[in-house]
């Protein structure tokens, strides 16, 4: 359904012309800084990690809000930086995106059925009447009744319903390929169950492939067949959810897994040093060394590759344990 | 008993009615103990806090019940006599670690002036506590020459709970510290937690994370539109939960380790201006019955708390 492979971006960083000239050089912010995945049709991928690791970016440049400095993307096996201007306009209707924020996805100025009229007017399914009816059916599916929501505006939606109007809006468009983007993380816990079986429903319903961003691996574990763990703008391990929940190969997914808090109290505890390092300043070697408790020389010289058969890790030295 | 919560009633009169966020609450702290008040958002989880510290303003009050803490009687006590408690025996840490940081001084100056305000130190023995105090925070000793801007979140956070414990306090309420963060921050920001009351602190955090707060606590109380609706020990109560709230609750949230499905809690929480009539919990109650429209009386259990019919003892 989808692939990538090595894909990068860069964001040069701000300087003052007379610091280019003492340097002589230009940094970068390495954002996504080599990642290679693929996900199958009616697959759901998590990507979980820290905060700044490149989830969202690397969520933005599927979807076609960012261009990659580098890497390819196919879709459906055909590469997207070398479509026509047409051929991609098509693809963008199949590739939507629900995102973090309920507040900011939203026109204040706009009505909410009239979000959804406007994404089937942009992409030429529908308009007039036509586009009202498919409006109002699928304010119904998300929960929303149509007869009570249709003339609302955002501002009088709580934050849970507004993420149901994000999610209409990206599903009437039945799109075959949606990257969520920690879509339940701003929104109250105990409204975070319907939001998540909305999503799950249209996922069945319409055979979705799906990238699930979240930085909560209890949530990651619940809706994706497969998690991928970023570090600092890399995969360092991805698998089939269970392996890689109970049996973590690379440290930094251990110690990731160690700090989840669980109603079944922590079993194990992987420890990790320090802060997370600078994207602009990415370690030499193995990326995740400086915090890693079990690297050794091999690891500050010579970075790993992500190898492995179905699950694959990036790490010298592997871990062997089970939670 | 370091902390004694009578009957704590503390309102907010707006423009749409009089909301009782708080609505006679009883809770108690031993030394040492570690107590979490989970609960969604709105049920009046910080207002309890504030009600401890009296950090209520207008339009709210404290309009009833007894707060004794250390063998004072808070909700009486001039505003004079608070501000020596308030940091000095109860240290606060807030969710946005800005709202106790000046961004335009230096952390060690922070910290000192803090330090100097409450207890008698010199400058340069302050100075020597703060740096030892972001040491046992996991912080570089000097980064005391730091403005908050040079710092991560989860760096902020520590600093700013370097600060409470700085100045010693016997009890610690932290409210939703760690939502801002990611979890490896957060763990290490519970440990420091942690290492407070094994001094015999206590300690009372606030979140909306039920797995935190089994995780990390002795106690837990549940609160739900302004009530406590079960309240005992943490491993029990997150086991066996006995009031349809808190089973609603932890049966919404997934778990890492467990393999189960989610069941969504139906409805919303109720409108405090207008609470619906006997138990707050009944319109998204599925055993909800003819009884509940008068208010359930507050039994005590097996040694817990529970606030609903099902429980009453004849
Ligand atoms: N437009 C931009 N210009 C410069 N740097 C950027 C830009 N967008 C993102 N970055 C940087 O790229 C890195 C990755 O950011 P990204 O938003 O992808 O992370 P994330 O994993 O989604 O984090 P979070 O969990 O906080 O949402 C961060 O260091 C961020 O500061
Ligand atoms: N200054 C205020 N004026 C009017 N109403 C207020 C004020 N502060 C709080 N409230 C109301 O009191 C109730 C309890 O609020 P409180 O902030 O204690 O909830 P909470 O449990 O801490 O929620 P959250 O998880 O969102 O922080 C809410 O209904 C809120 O709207
Ligand atoms: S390669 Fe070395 S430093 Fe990197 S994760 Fe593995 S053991 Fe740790
Ligand atoms: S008192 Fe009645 S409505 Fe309230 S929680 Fe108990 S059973 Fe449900
Ligand atoms: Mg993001
Ligand atoms: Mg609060």
């Amino acid at each position: 359904m989808l692939k990538v492979e090595g894909l990068k971006k860069y964001y040069p960083v701000q300087k003052s012309s007379i610091e280019v000239l003492l340097t002589k050089r230009r940094d970068f912010v390495r954002a996504v800084d080599g990642v290679t995945f693929d996900v199958q049709k009616g697959e759901v991928l998590s990507l979980v990690g820290e905060s700044g690791c490149g989830k969202t970016t690397t969520g933005r440049i599927l979807v076609g809000l960012e261009t990659p400095t580098d890497g390819k993307i196919y879709f459906k096996d055909k590469e997207v930086t070398s479509m026509e201007k047409d051929e991609l306009r098509r693809l963008r209707k199949y590739i939507q995106m629900v995102f973090q924020d309920p507040y900011a996805s939203l026109n204040p100025r706009m009505k909410i059925g009239e979000h959804l009229e406007d994404s089937l007017a942009v992409h030429g399914i529908a308009e007039g009447e036509e586009a009202k009816e498919m409006a109002m059916a699928m304010l119904d599916r998300v929960g929303l009744p149509g007869e009570q929501f249709y003339n609302r505006m955002p501002y009088q939606l709580s934050g849970g319903q507004r993420q149901r109007v994000a999610i209409a809006r990206a599903m009437i468009l039945k799109p075959e390929f949606v990257v969520a983007d920690e879509p339940v993380s701003m929104i109250d816990v105990s409204l975070r169950a319907a939001i998540l079986d909305l999503l799950m429903s249209f996922r069945e319903e319409y055979d979705l492939s799906m990238i699930f961003i979240t930085h909560d691996l209890s949530v990651a574990r619940l809706v994706g067949d497969r998690i991928a763990v970023m570090y600092l703008g890399k995969i360092v391990e991805i698998g089939e959810t269970r392996k890689v929940i109970h049996s973590p190969r690379h440290p930094y997914t251990a110690a990731l897994l160690s700090s989840v808090p669980s109603f079944m109290r922590r079993k194990k505890r992987v420890e990790i040093i320090g802060d997370i390092a600078n994207p602009i300043d990415i370690p030499s070697g193995c990326r995740y060394h400086p915090r890693c408790p079990f690297a050794r020389d091999v690891c500050r010289k010579d970075e790993p590759e992500l190898e492995g058969d179905r699950h694959l890790f990036a790490c010298h030295f592997p871990l062997e344990l089970t939670f | 008993m370091l902390l004694e919560v009578e009957n704590l009633t503390t309102l907010f009169r707006t423009k749409r009615g009089i909301i009782k966020a708080v609505d006679n609450v009883s809770l108690s702290l031993e030394k040492g103990d570690f107590i979490s008040v989970v609960g969604e958002s709105g049920c009046g989880k910080s207002t309890l806090a504030y009600s401890i510290i009296r950090l209520i303003d207008s339009p709210g009050e404290i309009a009833g019940g007894k707060i004794y803490f250390d063998g004072k009687e808070l909700t009486s006590l001039s505003e004079e006599k608070m501000r020596k408690v308030r940091g000095k025996e109860i240290g606060m840490v807030f969710q946005d670690p800005m709202t106790s940081l000046d961004p335009l001084e230096k952390i060690g100056d922070q910290i000192t002036e803090t330090l100097m305000e409450h207890i008698d130190v010199t400058k340069k023995e302050a100075w020597g506590i703060a740096r030892e105090m972001l040491e046992k925070v996991g912080l570089p000793p000097d980064r005391v020459d730091s403005y908050p801007h040079q710092l991560s979140g989860g760096q902020r956070q520590r600093v700013v709970i370097a600060m409470a414990v700085s100045l010693n306090p016997k009890l610690l309420i932290a409210d939703e510290p760690t939502t801002a963060l990611d979890v490896i921050v957060q763990e290490k920001i519970m440990d420091l937690l942690n290492e407070m009351r094994k001094e015999g602190r206590a300690i009372m955090l606030i979140t909306h994370d039920f797995a935190l707060a089994a995780e990390s606590s002795d106690r837990i109380a549940v609160m739900y539109a302004g009530w406590i609706v079960e309240m005992g020990d943490a491993d029990r109560l997150t086991k066996e939960p006995m009031h349809p709230y808190t089973r609603g609750l932890i049966e919404s949230v997934p778990d890492v380790w467990v393999d189960r499905e989610i069941k969504p809690l139906p409805g919303f929480p109720p409108d405090l201006a207008k609470p619906p009539e006997g138990c707050r919990f009944r319109p998204r109650c599925p055993l909800a019955t003819e009884k509940c429209t008068k208010e359930p009386p507050g039994v005590e259990v097996d040694g817990r708390y529970v606030k609903c019919w099902l429980f009453e003892v004849e």
